[in-house]
């Protein structure tokens, strides 16, 4: 990369490849997110959007391409996990993961925003502030009454739960959201989509998801990938009337 | 402040725990020394010095149980931070001997005369100060483990890579040992002790003294061990344990939290060695062997890992019983060892006190 590059997006994404073993899961993907902005991003198993996350978040290097974040700030494939993670980017995974031996209190209280280094989390007390920030989360994921259940315990949805409720304590500035209503019943998906549109009115948020009726429910700018690239972009209504991305979908 | 935190945390049982061992460090020693031999109140010479080992062994297992359940490190060479600093208070003591070794050489302990040295190689200098000895007990572990897990964390070495690493750190230190070169009294070690600071080691009020301090010692592990694993840093800790890579993108730095906990729990290690020596009057290089590390990874799993108190409870009950059986029939002791481990694995993989700690006395697991 030569020098900074000056953009207005939250988050771009330009000429991003990713291989693995010679099979290319990300294949000069392009992608702006602007600040403040809410983005779904669709397409079928293995089109790349886990991959993707994986390189926003630091977890996989991409082969080729620039990741950059805050207006061409920082230049993320030169950082680690928990950097990226401190800069404010959260992320919550497909696959629900949370401290299974934790209660559920203890699951947000690690993710609440503190100093991350080791002798202030030595030496962390518990405050009032703490608490009412924790009576907070409780209120928004309602798991109030799981507080001290151990997380293991908990059901699928109510991990899905725990895992955005523990990406609001980190108050990122931007959230990536992978399949949060997978497993979820149709209410349940629906007060999702209102959680997720609530947090959107102060963070931006990239959500990955399947189902389309929810994608729908957010109603906000859907980009479709496949083979690792962008395939379409625009209204829900106009990337499902899109030929291409309906012979995509039918077509295996 | 800091006891009244973790005193609200305390479960009955390692509120026992304390109790009994702080009933040890001050009955043992009374009942050794006022009680008349042969009443049955009475403690003997033998029975103190064994105590006093188990009390450095429970001390070890208790830094092991730091690093591998609550962190998810195992450590196959703890018992390499364990004999440096056996090796830093043996120093003392062979330099303490002064004139009174079989050479009669003031500076040069008598290996050294022996093979014809001249001068004190700088690796022995102050170590006729015991301040200064006590310290590098816990700064030659603590360093070791520094350096070890700076490389081996920040690669992100997990799991059995890691284990193989520790082990064959302790097994090369072993080798280094061994060499007469590398001016430690190769093959025999470090032994003839005369005195600690000015008392008689062989004394029978200078063992009860050890045997208490070594009490003394294993509470002050525990209590550092329970305020760490309290704490949020615990928390993190059990967090890497189970998820890692959630721990990460949560925005905490693993390789330090591992490499904070890796260096206390070798300190801690190495205190219990520095107390093991002068009890039992010598170190040398098989304290290094790889089968003690192992050894020590069974007194935990035993015991139940993840919770402290079993740590050392495992490593007492372990002890009690390879003295029994190595006194009765002596050539059964590693078979037992490893049907035990086996039987231990299967039927209590969460050890005494993680199975059977919440039945009885409300303990709860890992927490
Ligand atoms: N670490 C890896 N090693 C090898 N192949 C991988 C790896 N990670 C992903 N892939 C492959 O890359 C492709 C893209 O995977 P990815 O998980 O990003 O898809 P996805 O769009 O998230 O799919 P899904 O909807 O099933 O979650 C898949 O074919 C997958 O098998
Ligand atoms: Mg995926």
């Amino acid at each position: 990369m030569n020098g900074p590059k000056t953009t207005e997006a939250l988050l771009y994404l330009d000429g991003v490849s990713v291989s693995f073993d010679g099979f290319k899961a990300l294949n000069q993907l392009a992608l702006l997110i602007a600040p403040g902005e809410m983005r779904a991003i669709v397409g079928p198993n293995g089109a790349g959007k886990t991959t993707m996350m994986d390189v926003i978040t630091g977890k996989t290097r991409p082969d080729t391409g620039d990741v950059l974040f805050d207006g061409g700030q920082h230049d993320l494939t030169r950082l680690d996990e928990a950097t990226i993670a401190e800069l404010g980017i959260g992320r919550k995974f497909q696959k629900p993961t949370v401290f299974e031996s934790h209660t559920v209190e203890d699951n947000l209280r690690l993710a609440l925003k503190a100093p991350r280094s080791v002798f202030p989390t030595l030496t962390a007390r518990r405050t009032a502030e703490e608490k009412a920030r924790l009576d907070e989360l409780f209120a928004t994921v309602k798991l109030g009454s799981q507080r001290n259940t151990q997380a293991g315990g908990l059901s699928h949805g109510q991990k899905q739960w725990l895992e955005i409720g523990m990406l609001l304590a980190q108050d990122p500035a931007l959230l990536l959201v992978d399949e949060p209503v997978a497993g979820m019943t149709d209410a349940e998906t629906f007060e999702t989509a209102e959680l997720l549109k609530r947090i959107n009115r102060t963070h931006s948020v990239v959500v990955v998801e399947h189902d389309m009726a929810f994608v729908r429910e957010l109603g906000v700018k859907v980009t479709v990938l496949h083979e690792g690239s962008v395939l379409a972009e625009g209204t829900i209504d106009q990337v499902s009337a899109d030929q291409r991305v309906v012979e995509v979908y039918l077509g295996r | 402040m800091i006891v009244q935190r973790l005193a609200g945390r305390l479960g009955i049982s390692e509120i026992a725990f304390i109790a009994a061992v702080a009933g040890l460090a001050v009955l043992v020693p009374l009942a050794n020394l006022t009680m008349p031999e042969g009443s049955l109140l009475h403690v003997s010479n033998a029975t103190v010095v064994l105590f006093g080992k188990w009390m450095c062994y429970a001390l070890l297992a208790l830094s092991l149980d730091l690093v591998w359940g609550y962190c998810g490190i195992l450590s196959l060479g703890h018992g390499a931070f364990f004999a440096l600093g056996g090796y830093a208070m043996g120093m003392y003591l062979m330099r303490t001997i002064g004139t009174r070794g079989v050479y009669g050489n003031a500076i040069l302990p008598d290996f050294m005369v022996f093979l014809n040295w001249k001068e004190l190689p700088y690796t022995w200098y102050f170590f006729d100060w015991f301040g200064y000895s006590a310290l590098m007990a816990m700064l030659v572990p603590g360093a070791l483990a520094f350096v070890l897990g700076w490389f081996a964390f920040r690669s992100r070495v997990t799991g059995v890579y890691l284990s193989i690493i520790t082990q064959a750190v302790t097994y090369a230190l072993q080798l280094a040992f061994f060499r007469n070169d590398m001016g430690f009294g190769g093959n025999n070690g470090l032994t003839d002790f005369k005195d600690i600071l000015g008392f008689q080691v062989q004394a029978q009020t200078t063992r009860a003294t050890l045997f208490a301090l070594s009490a003394l010692a294993l509470l002050g592990g525990f209590a550092a061990a329970k305020a760490i694993v309290s704490s949020k840093l615990g928390l993190v800790l059990i967090a890497i344990r189970d998820a890692e890579t959630r721990t990460r993108f949560i925005g905490y730095r693993v390789e330090h939290y591992k490499l904070f906990v890796f260096v206390v729990s070798a300190v801690m290690a190495g205190i219990a060695g520095a107390l093991y020596v002068p009890q039992v009057g010598i170190i040398n290089p098989s304290e290094f062997s790889p089968a003690n590390s192992i050894e020590a990874v069974i007194w935990v799993a035993v015991g139940g890992r993840g919770t402290l108190i079993g740590a050392a409870l495992g490593a007492v009950l372990v002890n009690a019983a390879k003295t029994w059986l190595t006194a009765a029939i002596p050539t059964v002791w590693l078979f037992a060892l490893g049907a035990l481990f086996i039987l231990v694995t299967l039927f209590l993989p969460r050890g005494i006190v993680g199975t059977f700690g919440s039945k009885l006395f409300g303990h709860r697991w890992s927490k």
